[in-house]
């Protein structure tokens, strides 16, 4: 049995003291998250929810409503494909020009490249990070302005953002590949790309395949969000439905989209699990 | 010598790929040689040429600060009050009220974790007016779908051991909870936490597209007045943003996060 005096928490005091600092820490940041869960429940709000939800069963099912939901359902499948084409054009000179697997001032220096040549590796690098950093929906929004509505905002928005990441990651596996028969070919006298062919893409295909399959999946959830910029696709008529309070055309183009996000899925793991 | 074997599996596959592509293209009407005719390359280097140089005057430097602020709190309330409801989720599914609790409140973080952020903000600017306040409470929706899940994983991963002796010494039920379970499972929810964070940073600087607050709003409505120079400044403030998480999450990862 412990004693009364033993059965208090010990470390109570440090406790205490780490959630008032917390709840210090947070003060400011609910300021300025303006942060009001009040709002939810207020009279009108509630009202207006329950009638917008109240209308999501049963979800539009009518054949006009299918028909452009089969339209905008294929248009992001398109929107999805044709970017992540366009962004493997791209990066694959990028991801050849920054990786450090052809040089040829590594094959006498035990695989570190000369300075100047790393030198003139980072302006690609650089490029390959603005890319990919700039989140993909703020390329999709430039675009809509520079280019109109519509798919092709999108399709250019995710061909650069995923050619920076492919490019990142293809000039990661070219370096962690075996490298010993690019570097026999290159040795040899044979042209880079020649050494690139026959030596390094080999070893390197199955792992870059897999990881543009994986790429694709997530294109194809980017470019339904990518609509509600106005970019095309199931994301703009989601937009739409929502601004008109369409509750039963929301509720099918959700569950349209949560049955596309499955059916991708489903086929990126079998089309990997092959691949590997 | 043997030739390689060709497999047709494989052929298929790459033929399949041809077709989706070239599909793809078609369906859409992709006219991209348009944009290298006429004057669409002028008038797109005029947009572009509008962005620089970016604004860098003290006042809106003062309210990109400002909306960088905001970005920063709406992710971290959004993630603490994820953090929250997900354990309070995490509990029943991981079944410990019973198999119907447990499959009712996994359907339930699946669904909230299905819908991506963007929609929720969506959603929530409708239910709750524009501002950061949608967007904190669309993040914290789709996390607490994302961390519910990892918690329960975590919490049926922990052993059951310390938790059962409290209770058989005639704890109750919390505070088997709190003093058995939870020092175990702790820095692992710590962990799901900062990284959930980390992603939510990235979405709150986005979220403003939809009406949610934050830097994104800045962005969508100084494109809108064709400010571009404006426009500039707060894209270049995401940029420093995301690479300065970025960085400091692997920092701190290579710091703390030992590797077993």
């Amino acid at each position: 049995m412990l004693k009364p005096a033993q059965r208090r928490d010990p470390a109570a005091l440090p406790r205490l003291l780490l959630t008032l600092l917390a709840l210090a820490l947070l003060w400011p940041g609910l300021q300025l998250s303006e942060l009001n869960l009040a709002v939810l429940v207020a009279p009108d709000n509630l009202r207006n929810m329950g009638q917008f939800v109240g209308g999501f069963w049963p979800p539009a099912h009518d054949r006009d409503f299918l028909e452009l939901l089969a339209q905008a359902t294929l248009q992001t499948l398109a929107i999805a494909t044709a970017g992540m084409a366009l962004a493997w054009l791209l990066a694959m000179p990028l991801a050849l020009l920054a990786s450090r697997a052809l040089s040829i001032s590594a094959l006498a220096r035990g695989g570190k490249p000369a300075w100047w040549a790393q030198a003139l590796r980072w302006p690609v690098r650089g490029l390959l990070i603005v890319l990919r950093s700039v989140p993909e929906i703020v390329w999709a929004l430039l675009f809509v302005r520079a280019v109109g509505l519509g798919p092709t905002a999108g399709v250019l928005a995710i061909a650069i953002t995923y050619a920076g990441m492919l490019g990142k990651v293809y000039a990661e596996i070219f370096e962690s590949v075996d490298l010993r028969p690019t570097r026999a070919l290159l040795l040899a006298g044979s042209p880079r790309l020649a050494a690139f062919a026959y030596g390094l893409l080999p070893n390197a295909a199955g792992e870059m395949l897999s990881y543009s399959v994986y790429r694709w999946e997530c294109a194809i959830r980017a470019s339904v969000v990518m609509g509600f910029v106005g970019a095309g696709g199931l994301g703009q008529q989601i937009d739409l439905s929502l601004r008109m309070f369409a509750g039963a055309e929301v509720a099918s183009m959700l569950l349209t989209f949560l049955l596309l996000v499955l059916l991708a899925d489903s086929l990126s793991r079998w089309l990997r699990g092959r691949l590997t | 010598m043997k030739r390689p074997r060709v497999n047709l599996g494989n052929w298929l596959i790459l033929l399949g790929l041809l077709i989706a592509v070239s599909a793809s293209f078609s369906y859409l009407n992709l006219d991209l040689a348009a944009l290298l005719q006429g004057d669409s390359p002028t008038q797109m280097a005029r947009f572009a040429q509008g962005f620089l140089p970016p604004d860098l005057s003290a006042p809106l430097l003062q309210q990109v600060a400002r909306g960088a602020l905001e970005t920063l709190a709406m992710s971290a309330i959004g993630t603490l009050l994820a953090a929250l409801l997900g354990l309070l989720l995490a509990l029943p599914a991981a079944g410990r009220f019973g198999g119907l609790a447990q499959s009712l409140t996994r359907f339930i973080l699946n669904a909230l974790r299905a819908i991506p952020e963007l929609v929720w903000a969506a959603l929530m600017v409708l239910a709750a007016g524009l501002g950061p306040n949608a967007g904190t409470l669309a993040l914290a929706l789709h996390t607490t779908g994302v961390l519910g899940r990892l918690f329960a994983e975590a919490l049926e991963n922990t052993p059951a051991e310390p938790a059962e002796a409290l209770r058989l010494s005639g704890s109750s039920r919390l505070t088997a909870f709190c003093y058995g379970t939870l020092p175990g499972v702790w820095p692992q929810l710590l962990a799901y936490g900062l990284y959930r964070w980390e992603n939510n940073i990235r979405m709150a600087s986005v979220l403003g597209f939809v009406g949610a607050g934050g830097l994104g709003q800045m962005l969508y409505v100084s494109l809108s007045l064709f400010q571009q120079a404006q426009a500039a400044t707060v894209i270049l403030a995401m940029l420093i943003l995301v690479l300065g998480v970025d960085v400091l999450s692997n920092w701190a990862r290579q710091r703390w996060v030992q590797v077993h």
